[in-house]
């Protein structure tokens, strides 16, 4: 059996009174999508939060290609090869679309200190933001400013940045949010190719994008992971209909 | 490279050429006041670049960088001071003697005022916002009260500098003289800063003030880039605080007052927040507002705030973005 490339074990967040995650292990193997379904609250973006640094778990490890990173900040754990996008996009809004991406092969290329060149003209951070802006589709766009953009755009942009990172796990907080039918689909099948580049840990409310998309899919209630399994297992399981499904499976 | 200059480009090099045209101008009308009130705007701009880079690039709202442009003229005071007594600043562990050099004194004034950036902002960046501002203010306060109680380097009163400090080749004596050293340097700097703005350090500290999370998610640490760019922003206006001592040929502890560390604030609100030529437009309107208007009532500053509010209000990109519009990125 091979390593998982992600892995969470008996991860546990409490706010206050709330368990936002108890005791969630999961994880992403070579070339799969794992989908992270479950209701509003549930605690989905608190699980993504942790598993690149930006909360610290109250128990639990988060392991990255067989290594504990539990104790590294976000930005090693980047370099260590996650690469995420935010439920909420988080861009450089008066900064252009280029501009985005560059710092995204910046951090790639991990030398930021460097004072005197332009960072646009260099050959090395130029084509690799190009490269990713080329795959999502904004070549374009890439001299508009980011508050300029649509919403989609920004969405795509957002995959786009964690793309320059070439990193060796996505982690995708509701990439289809708000892109409307024409845009999910399209982000459907570019999500799909794009896990044989790297596996992709999905959370998403899209059950289309969902069930076209996921190798496994895990189910997430109060915090807890209630069922793991293939699209099929999940949909004829009782206890995610109840819980979450409803009428929709 | 002319052709493809843009609006801020044309606009930039207006200023400066008025900033040169102004004085030469003095010079051939023997209004040597005017000249030293150009040689003022200078050095004032070159303390606002700096603090530019750390307000307008890295977003970090610094009321203390009074502290910076005290110890550059401190630095420039005590070495001149023991020059002219001829004692030395120490003789244990080595000894330091004083000195009348330029080129020398600028150098301790930037080295001594990037310390104290560091120093100071590895302690400040540990937190932000409003917390951020009133430990800068503290640490302003705190170097004020101890050069008023220094009594070895004058205390309240300060320190005399009888003679202007010397540049090889330059008699420093004559305003234009020193006025072409301070504008040189003002523009090697403004050179230098408009390279760091589009180098890759400039772009991910741009994307630290927007977005720290952002930065933190492509791995780079958005609280070093700060640092750093403190640490840069204090050198600079510590090398204007060692020009304006150089000016005036006297340092005081009103070089380390609150009020200095927010009159460069205002300056970089009135020509443009995060513009290369923001602090430099500013500086001029400030010395020209101060020395008109200042002539006329004795409640120009209340003009002045006028003005600032219309600013804050309504054109956010200051003189500068009112002039040029919204800034542009540069390949
Ligand atoms: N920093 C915090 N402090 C206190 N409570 C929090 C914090 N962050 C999240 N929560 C709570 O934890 C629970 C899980 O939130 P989370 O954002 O992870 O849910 P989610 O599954 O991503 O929901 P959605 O589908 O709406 O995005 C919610 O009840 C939320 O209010
Ligand atoms: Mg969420």
């Amino acid at each position: 059996m091979t390593e998982p490339v992600l892995e969470t074990r008996g991860i546990t967040k409490r706010f206050g009174a709330l368990t936002a995650s108890e005791d969630v292990s999961l994880d992403l193997k070579a070339g799969e999508i794992h989908a992270i379904i479950g209701p509003n609250g549930a605690g989905k973006s608190t699980l993504i939060q942790q598993i690149c640094g930006l909360l610290h778990p109250d128990a639990g490890q988060v392991r990255l290609g067989g290594a504990d990173v539990t104790r590294m900040a976000a930005a090693a754990r980047a370099r260590a090869g996650l690469g995420r996008t935010f439920q909420v996009s988080q861009l450089a809004m008066e900064d252009t679309v280029l501009q985005n991406v560059v710092l995204g092969a910046l951090g790639a290329v991990g030398r930021p200190w460097r004072f005197f060149g332009a960072a646009l003209r260099d050959a090395e951070l130029r084509d690799r933001a190009e490269a990713a802006l080329a795959q999502v589709g904004l070549c374009d766009v890439a001299a508009m400013r980011c508050a300029d953009l649509s919403h989609g755009q920004r969405r795509q942009l957002e995959v786009a940045v964690a793309l320059s990172l070439s990193p060796r796990a996505f982690v995708m907080d509701e990439p289809m949010a708000g892109l409307g039918a024409e845009g999910s689909k399209r982000m459907t099948g570019f999500l799909s190719e794009l896990r044989g580049t790297a596996p992709i840990l999905l959370v998403e409310h899209d059950m289309d994008a969902v069930f076209a998309l996921a190798d496994r899919i895990s189910v997430l209630v109060y915090g807890r992971i209630i069922a793991t399994g293939t699209v099929a297992e999940i949909r004829a399981d009782r206890a995610v209909r109840d819980a979450y499904l409803g009428e929709e499976a | 490279m002319i052709g493809g200059m843009s609006r801020e480009g044309w606009i930039n090099l207006a200023v400066l050429a008025g900033l040169l045209v102004v004085p030469l101008w003095a010079l051939w009308a023997d209004e040597p006041f005017t000249i030293t009130l150009a040689t003022r705007v200078v050095i004032l701009a070159l303390a606002a670049v700096g603090l530019n880079i750390a307000l307008g690039l890295g977003g970090l709202v610094s009321l203390g960088h009074a502290v910076f442009f005290g110890i550059g003229g401190y630095a420039m005071g005590i070495l001149a001071h023991h020059a002219q007594t001829y004692t030395s600043v120490m003789e244990w562990p080595l000894l330091i003697e004083g000195t009348k050099s330029m080129p020398v004194v600028w150098l301790v004034a930037v080295v001594a005022s990037a310390l104290a950036a560091l120093v100071i902002g590895v302690l400040s960046l540990r937190t932000s916002g409003v917390y951020f501002i009133m430990i800068t203010l503290a640490f302003g306060q705190m170097f004020f009260y101890f050069a008023i109680s220094w009594s070895a380097y004058g205390g309240e009163d300060g320190l005399s500098i009888y003679v202007r400090n010397g540049f090889p080749g330059l008699n420093t004596l004559v305003p234009i003289q020193f006025f072409g050293l301070c504008f040189a340097i003002l523009c090697a700097v403004l050179w230098l800063t408009a390279r760091l703005m589009r180098s890759p350090f400039g772009l991910a500290l741009n994307a630290a003030r927007q977005v720290p999370v952002r930065v933190e998610t492509v791995g780079l640490n958005p609280v070093r880039l700060k640092l750093v760019a403190f640490v840069i922003s204090g050198a600079i206006t510590g090398l204007a605080g060692a020009l304006f001592a150089d000016l005036n040929r006297f340092v005081s502890p009103t070089m380390f007052s609150w009020q200095f560390s927010g009159e460069i604030i205002i300056l970089v609100i009135l020509g443009g927040v995060g513009r290369l030529f923001g602090p430099v437009v500013g500086a001029a309107v400030f010395v020209v507002l101060e020395h008109w208007l200042g002539g006329l009532t004795e409640f120009w500053l209340i003009w002045l705030g006028v003005i600032l509010l219309l600013i804050v209000l309504f054109a956010r990109g200051g003189i500068v973005g009112m002039l040029a519009g919204r800034s542009v990125a540069h390949d």
